[in-house]
């Protein structure tokens, strides 16, 4: 059996103090869109943050496709697993100096190309300071496929945007998870949860609270799960897809 | 006589003009007459007990050993007034003193390997006293701004590491921008000298007597030196600090 994206074994992270993370044991499996939802201050992007090694563990082991990460060559490991951060950071310069920032050498056609699957075509030459919001967010997301990403992160990637532009990067994102790159989502917003979700880990406090395939966690959530649920409003199966 | 010979009596004298301070400040409401009075009593204190110690340090059978160790004592002072100035900067003790040391120890290099000045007490000191006192200022300024930039632009920062550039690289221009400011006014000082105001060495020469044209030979050597040696601790200190906030695995340990 293939090993999963990632593993994490008993992970704990401590920073000034505070236990961001606390023994959590979880896997997120080599395919489809798993969402690491939870209340704000639950350790959701500090869980993301260990996939590409921005962040490390106090103590425990994150494993990608059964490989420690920890004896990683932590730049190539960001290459294999690309991120779209919740803000959109475009860097002075046009789309095209944008999107070369990770790959200098990539050729127009390269750029392009990543354009076009992002819907921003013909957008090279643009100052990317006067991209919108969502064109600045998918353009972000061009700029880590160039880099030709096996699996992506993308860490609450449309809470700064309209909805129109969140479902866009949405449907990418599940484009991108049906066509063989598998994605690790963090959301706190349960009607996106509900409109992307193949699995989901919840955590509350720093602890998985419960974590399987999206149906099965909504089906049957543990008691503190079912708590969180129903806090927010979500959606289930009749609404999925619509992006 | 010449200008140099001030003594007490000249002292005493230009008191006058700190009577004028004062009584301009009561007269203005400022409230800053004992502000002033104690800056101008602490000036005249620190500067008599700096001239009774360069009167040993300089005196003509005093081994230049004892010179060398007022210029290895002067770094320690400027980087304890650097990290003291700059606080939220980890480490900077270490690395200022690193950074002001070389920086002298470049310039002392060529001002007497050149041969420039003739290696004594009455050169060393007082270059070297020179050197450090501009240092300062630019090394305070390249560690705050360095923090800062990195700090700033945390976002930028981190997008630049997630798509695989090493630390090192993804901190560059915020690195080089730090650098730049910390650096530009001492070239803008180099560019206007002698246009606009007249520097501390030449002024000190013409006062003591000595020809304009040897004054401003020396005050040219003096301004090259100090642009040099302020490159110099910048550009050590901006990259030092940049290393102690990216990790050697390519991680920003900037606060939030």
């Amino acid at each position: 059996m293939a090993p999963p994206l990632f593993e994490f074994e008993a992970v704990t992270v401590e920073r000034g103090g505070r236990t961001l993370l606390d023994t959590v044991t979880a896997q997120v499996p080599d395919h489809g869109v798993t969402v690491v939802v939870g209340p704000s201050g639950a350790g959701k992007s500090t869980l993301l943050r260990l996939c590409n090694r921005l962040e490390v563990p106090t103590s425990g082991r994150v494993r990608h496709r059964g490989e420690d990460v920890a004896g990683c060559d932590p730049l190539a490991l960001r290459r294999r697993v690309g991120t779209v951060f919740q803000r959109p950071t475009p860097l002075p310069g046009s789309v095209a100096d944008n999107l070369r920032i990770g790959t200098p050498d990539a050729p127009d056609a390269d750029v392009d190309a990543v354009l076009d699957e992002v819907g921003l075509t013909g957008l090279a030459t643009r100052d990317a300071g006067e991209l919108s919001g969502g064109e600045a967010q998918r353009m972000c997301l061009a700029r880590t496929l160039l880099t030709h990403p096996t699996a992506l992160l993308f860490d609450e990637p449309t809470s700064a945007l309209d909805p129109a532009s969140a479902r866009v990067v949405e449907a990418l994102a599940t484009r991108l998870a049906r066509t063989g790159t598998p994605v690790l989502w963090v959301s706190h917003d349960l009607d996106q949860v509900g409109r992307i979700a193949d699995h989901l880990v919840v955590l509350i406090g720093g602890r998985v609270a419960q974590a399987g395939p999206y149906a099965e966690v909504v089906a049957d959530p543990v008691p503190d799960v079912r708590r969180f649920l129903a806090g927010g409003t979500a959606r289930r199966g009749g609404e999925r897809g619509a992006a | 006589m010449n200008a140099a010979d001030v003594g007490l009596a000249g002292v005493a004298a230009s008191l006058v003009l700190i009577a004028v301070a004062a009584l301009l400040s009561r007269r203005q409401e400022l409230g800053l007459e004992r502000s002033i009075l104690w800056a101008a009593t602490r000036a005249l204190a620190q500067m008599l007990a700096i001239g009774a110690a360069l009167g040993l340090v300089l005196a003509d059978d005093a081994p230049l050993a004892l010179s060398w160790l007022w210029v290895v004592a002067m770094v320690g002072v400027g980087a304890a007034t650097v990290a003291s100035r700059a606080r939220k900067v980890p480490g900077l003790l270490a690395l200022s003193a690193a950074s002001l040391g070389i920086a002298q120890a470049v310039s002392l290099a060529v001002v007497f390997g050149l041969g420039i000045f003739p290696l004594e007490a009455r050169t060393l000191v007082p270059g070297a006293g020179m050197l450090m006192g501009n240092a300062i200022a630019a090394t305070v300024l390249a560690a705050r701004r360095t923090y800062d930039e990195i700090a700033d632009h945390r976002d930028e920062v981190e997008v630049r590491l997630a798509l695989g550039l090493p630390g090192p690289v993804a901190v560059r221009p915020y690195v080089a921008a730090a650098l730049r400011t910390a650096i530009t006014p001492q070239v803008e000082q180099t560019k206007i000298v002698g246009l606009v105001a007249l520097p501390g060495t030449m002024t000190g020469l013409l006062l003591a007597g000595v020809e304009p044209v040897d004054a401003v030979l020396t005050q040219t050597v003096v301004m090259f030196l100090i642009l040099g040696s302020v490159a110099v601790t910048t550009v050590l200190v901006g990259r030092g600090v940049a290393r102690r906030l990216v990790t050697p695995d390519h991680r920003l340990v900037v606060p939030a």
